[in-house]
C-alpha cells in the first residue's frame, strides 16, 4: 500500500491553505483535520470537567459519613459525571479520530459531507452548555443517574428533565450526523483499488460503529422523547397509573444502551489493532477474523440488553437466554485478544508510549471483560447488581479500555498532527502514573462490590472505609496525572523534534505517506493502492 | 488557487457531481434507517404490551371484564388468593383489602371488598392498578367486576367499599397453589382534569 503522492501534496503547504484567520477559521471550517482537532479538544475539556466531578465524588467517599456534599447533590454529580464521560468525552474523542484519520487512511481529500461535519461538531458545545447550566439552576442538575430510569426521571424528577432531554437530543443528532458522514466517506471515498477487505482495521471498526450509532441513537432520541411527554404532557408510557410500565423504560433504554457500550469500545479495538502491529513490527495477526469478530460483536449487542435487568423479575427462560447470549460475546472478544497477543508474539517489539498504552489496554480491558463475564452469570448477578463491582467493571472497560486506547492513538498520531515528536520522557511519566493510579482507583472497587457496597450512595458502612480511602487516593492521583498529558500535548504543538513523514518504522498505512504535519489538504488526487 | 485545487476543479465538474449524487443516495438510505429506528423505538411500546399479553410475563391482568362461563368447578384443588394493597406516593387515602386471604376452588366465583377512605380535605380521583404474582398466573385470574376498571372519585373524608368479583381459571397450571393480587392506588386527579 505505498504511493507516490507525497510530492504533489507537499505543494499545498507552500501555496497557502487559504484558511480564515482567528476564530472564524474554526467556526466556518469544513476541513476534516480542523474538525477532528475541535472534536479532540472538546473531548479533552469534557474529560477534565467530568473528571472534576468525579474528584468531588471521591472526596465525599474518602471517609464514611457525609462531609462535603449533600446526598441530592451527590446524585447530581454521579449523573452528570456519567453523561459527560459517555457522551462528552469518549464518543467525541472517537469521532475526532475518525475525522482526522479516516480520510487519510482511505486516501480521500476530506469527509464526504464536510458542511454537515461542521454542523455536527458545533451543536455539541450547546448540548453540554445546556446540560452543565442546570448546575446553576434552582432545581439543580439531573440527579436520576446517567441511565435516567423512569419514574426517577419523570414523577420524581427535580425539574431538570427538560434540559436533560434537549441536551441528549442535540448530542444524538450530532452523533447521527457524524456517523452518517463516516459511513458515506468509507463507502464512497475510498481510493481506487482499496477494497473493503484492504481497509485498515481502524477504518473497519469505525465503519461498524457508525452503523451501530445510526441504528440506536434514534432509539435514545425516542426514549427521551417519551420521558419528556410523560413528565410534561401527561402521557403514560412509563407511568403505571395511566396503564404504562416502568420496566418498559428499562427495556427501551438498554436496547439503546447495550449497543452504546460497544460504540464506545469498538473504535478502541481499531486503534489498538493499528498500534500493536506498528511496534511489534509484524502484520496484524488474523485481519479478516478481526473484521468478522467486530461485526459479530456488533450484531450480538442487539440481543443481550436485558442482562442489565436480571433483577427486574424476568422469567427464567429470559434470564437464561440473555445470560447465554451475553457469554457468547466473549467468543469474538477472545478472538480479538488472542490476535493482539499473537501479533506481539515473536515480534521485535519496542515500547514507546503508544505501545505501552496499547499493551496496558489489552491486559486491563481483558480484566474488565472477565468481570463482565462474571456479571453475565444470572445467579451471581443478583449479588453484584448495583454494587461497586459493576462500577469497577465498566470503569475497567471504559477508562483502561476506551480512554487508554484514546491516549495510545493520540501519542501515535501526535507527530502526524503537529509535525513534532512529543516528549517521550514526559509521556512515559504520564503512562506509568496513569497505570499505577488507575489500578489503585478501580481495582479495590471489585472487593468493595463483592462485599456489598452499593453504588450511587454518598455514605457507606464502616467496614468499607479502608478500601475507599485507597480508591480516593488513586482517584486524585489519576486525575492529576491527566494534566501531564495536557502538558505533553501543548509542548508538542509548540515545538519539539521535527517529525519525519513516518516516525514509527513499523507503521503502515496511507497516513504515513504524507508529510508531518499533515498538510491542510491531503490526497486531492487519490493515491493508487497496489496489491 | 493552488495546484491541488486546480487539479480538483478540473475533475470537479462531472465526476464530483456524480460523487455528490452517489453520496446523497447513501445519505438518503441511512436517513431511512434513522427514521425507521426512531419509529421502532415507539413501536416497542405496543410490541411490549402484546408480548406481555401473549406470554403473561409482567403480571398484568386484563383491563376488561371477564365473562363467567366455567362449566366445571374443580373441587379437588384449593388455591390460596392473597390480597395486598399499597398507595403510591402523594395520595392521602387509606386503602386496604377487607379480606387478606381467601381459599377458592378453581372455577368458583368469589366476591371480596376493598376499603378506601380519602383522609384529606380535598376531592381526589384514585385509580387502582392490579398486578398478579407469579406473573404467569395473571392470565388465569379472571375479574368479572373490579373497581380497577374505572376511576374512583372520593370527596374529602368520604369512604367507600369497593367490590372485586373474580374466579380462578381451572386451566391454572398445577404447580401454582398461591396467587398474590397486588393493587397500587394512584392519584390521577391532575390527569383527569387536564
Amino acid at each position: 500500500m505505498t504511493t507516490d503522492v507525497i510530492e504533489q501534496d507537499s505543494h499545498d503547504e507552500h501555496h497557502g491553505d487559504h484558511k480564515l484567520k482567528g476564530i472564524k477559521r474554526w467556526l466556518y471550517t469544513t476541513n476534516h483535520k480542523d474538525i477532528g482537532t475541535l472534536y479532540l479538544w472538546f473531548a479533552f475539556i469534557m474529560l477534565l470537567i467530568g473528571g472534576a466531578l468525579a474528584m468531588v465524588i471521591r472526596a465525599e467517599l474518602f471517609q464514611p459519613g457525609l462531609q462535603i456534599v449533600d446526598p441530592d447533590f451527590f446524585n447530581q454529580l454521579t449523573t452528570v459525571h456519567g453523561l459527560i464521560m459517555v457522551f462528552g468525552a469518549i464518543m467525541p474523542a472517537f469521532t475526532g479520530f475518525a475525522n482526522w484519520m479516516i480520510p487519510m487512511m482511505v486516501g480521500a481529500p476530506d469527509m464526504a459531507l464536510p458542511r454537515m461535519n461542521n454542523w455536527s461538531f458545533w451543536i455539541l458545545p450547546f448540548a453540554f452548555a445546556i446540560l452543565l447550566s442546570t448546575f446553576f439552576m434552582e432545581s439543580g442538575a439531573p440527579n436520576f443517574g446517567w441511565t435516567f430510569y423512569a419514574p426517577l426521571s419523570t414523577t420524581y424528577s427535580n425539574g431538570s428533565t427538560a434540559f436533560f432531554v434537549f441536551a441528549v437530543h442535540i448530542m444524538g443528532i450530532s452523533s447521527i450526523m457524524g456517523a452518517i458522514n463516516i459511513v458515506v466517506t468509507i463507502m464512497n471515498m475510498r481510493a481506487p483499488g482499496m477494497t473493503y477487505m484492504k481497509m485498515p482495521l481502524f477504518v473497519w471498526t469505525f465503519f461498524i460503529t457508525a452503523y451501530l450509532l445510526i441504528a440506536v441513537m434514534p432509539i435514545l432520541a425516542g426514549v427521551v422523547t417519551m420521558l419528556l411527554t410523560d413528565t410534561y404532557f401527561g402521557t403514560s408510557f412509563f407511568d403505571a397509573a395511566g396503564g404504562g410500565d416502568p420496566v418498559l423504560f428499562q427495556h427501551i433504554f438498554w436496547f439503546f444502551g447495550h449497543p452504546e457500550v460497544y460504540i464506545m469500545i469498538l473504535p478502541a479495538f481499531g486503534i489498538v489493532s493499528t498500534i500493536i502491529p506498528a511496534f511489534a513490527r509484524k502484520q496484524l495477526f488474523g485481519y479478516s477474523s478481526m473484521v468478522y469478530a467486530t461485526a459479530s460483536i456488533a450484531i450480538l449487542s442487539f440481543i443481550v440488553w436485558a442482562h442489565h435487568m436480571f433483577t427486574t423479575g424476568m422469567p427464567l427462560f429470559g434470564e437464561l437466554f440473555f445470560m447465554y447470549c451475553t457469554m457468547l460475546i466473549a467468543v469474538p472478544t477472545g478472538v480479538k485478544v488472542f490476535n493482539w497477543v499473537a501479533t506481539m508474539w515473536r515480534g521485535s517489539m519496542s515500547f514507546e508510549t503508544p505501545m505501552l498504552f496499547s499493551i496496558a489496554f489489552v491486559i486491563l480491558f481483558t480484566i474488565g471483560g472477565f468481570s463482565g463475564l462474571m456479571l453475565a452469570l444470572t445467579p451471581v448477578d443478583f449479588q453484584y447488581h448495583d454494587t461497586y463491582f459493576v462500577v469497577a467493571h465498566f470503569h475497567y472497560v471504559l477508562v483502561t479500555g476506551s480512554l487508554f486506547s484514546i491516549y495510545a492513538g493520540a501519542y501515535f498520531w501526535l507527530p502526524k498532527w503537529t509535525g513534532h515528536m512529543y516528549n517521550e520522557t514526559l509521556a512515559k511519566w504520564h503512562f506509568w502514573c496513569s497505570l499505577i493510579s488507575v489500578n489503585l482507583l478501580f481495582f479495590p472497587m471489585h472487593f468493595l462490590g463483592l462485599a456489598g457496597m452499593p453504588r450511587r450512595i454518598p455514605d457507606y458502612a464502616l467496614q468499607f472505609a479502608d478500601f475507599n480511602k485507597w480508591v480516593s487516593i488513586g482517584g486524585f492521583a489519576f486525575g492529576l496525572t491527566q494534566l501531564i498529558f495536557l502538558a505533553v500535548v501543548i509542548k508538542c504543538i509548540r515545538g519539539g523534534e521535527k517529525a519525519p513523514a513516518k516516525p514509527w518504522d513499523g507503521a503502515e498505512g496511507l497516513e504515513w505517506t504524507v508529510p508531518s504535519p499533515a498538510p491542510y489538504h491531503t490526497f486531492s488526487t487519490p493515491p493508487k493502492i497496489e496489491d | 488557487m493552488n495546484k491541488g485545487d486546480e487539479l480538483q476543479n478540473s475533475t470537479n465538474t462531472d465526476s464530483a457531481k456524480a460523487k455528490a449524487k452517489q453520496n446523497s443516495k447513501v445519505v438518503k438510505k441511512l436517513m431511512l434507517i434513522v427514521f425507521g429506528m426512531f419509529g421502532f423505538g415507539f413501536a416497542l411500546v405496543p410490541l411490549y404490551d402484546v408480548f406481555c399479553d401473549i406470554t403473561g410475563l409482567n403480571g398484568k391482568t386484563s383491563t376488561n371484564a371477564a365473562v363467567y362461563n366455567v362449566e366445571q368447578i374443580d373441587t379437588k384443588r384449593i388455591v390460596t388468593v392473597q390480597f395486598i394493597s399499597r398507595t403510591a406516593q402523594g395520595i392521602p387515602w387509606t386503602f386496604e383489602p377487607m379480606v387478606r386471604e381467601i381459599k377458592v376452588h378453581p372455577g368458583e366465583m368469589k366476591l371480596v371488598k376493598f376499603y378506601a377512605k380519602n383522609e384529606s380535605t380535598r376531592d381526589i380521583i384514585g385509580q387502582a392498578v392490579p398486578s398478579v404474582s407469579p406473573g404467569l398466573a395473571a392470565a388465569y385470574f379472571q375479574k368479572i367486576e373490579c373497581f380497577c376498571f374505572t376511576q374512583q372519585p372520593l370527596k374529602a373524608n368520604e369512604e367507600v367499599e369497593m367490590a372485586l368479583q373474580f374466579y380462578v381459571d381451572p386451566e391454572l397450571p398445577e404447580n401454582i397453589s398461591t396467587l398474590t393480587l397486588s393493587y397500587t392506588l394512584y392519584d390521577v386527579t391532575g390527569k383527569v382534569k387536564s
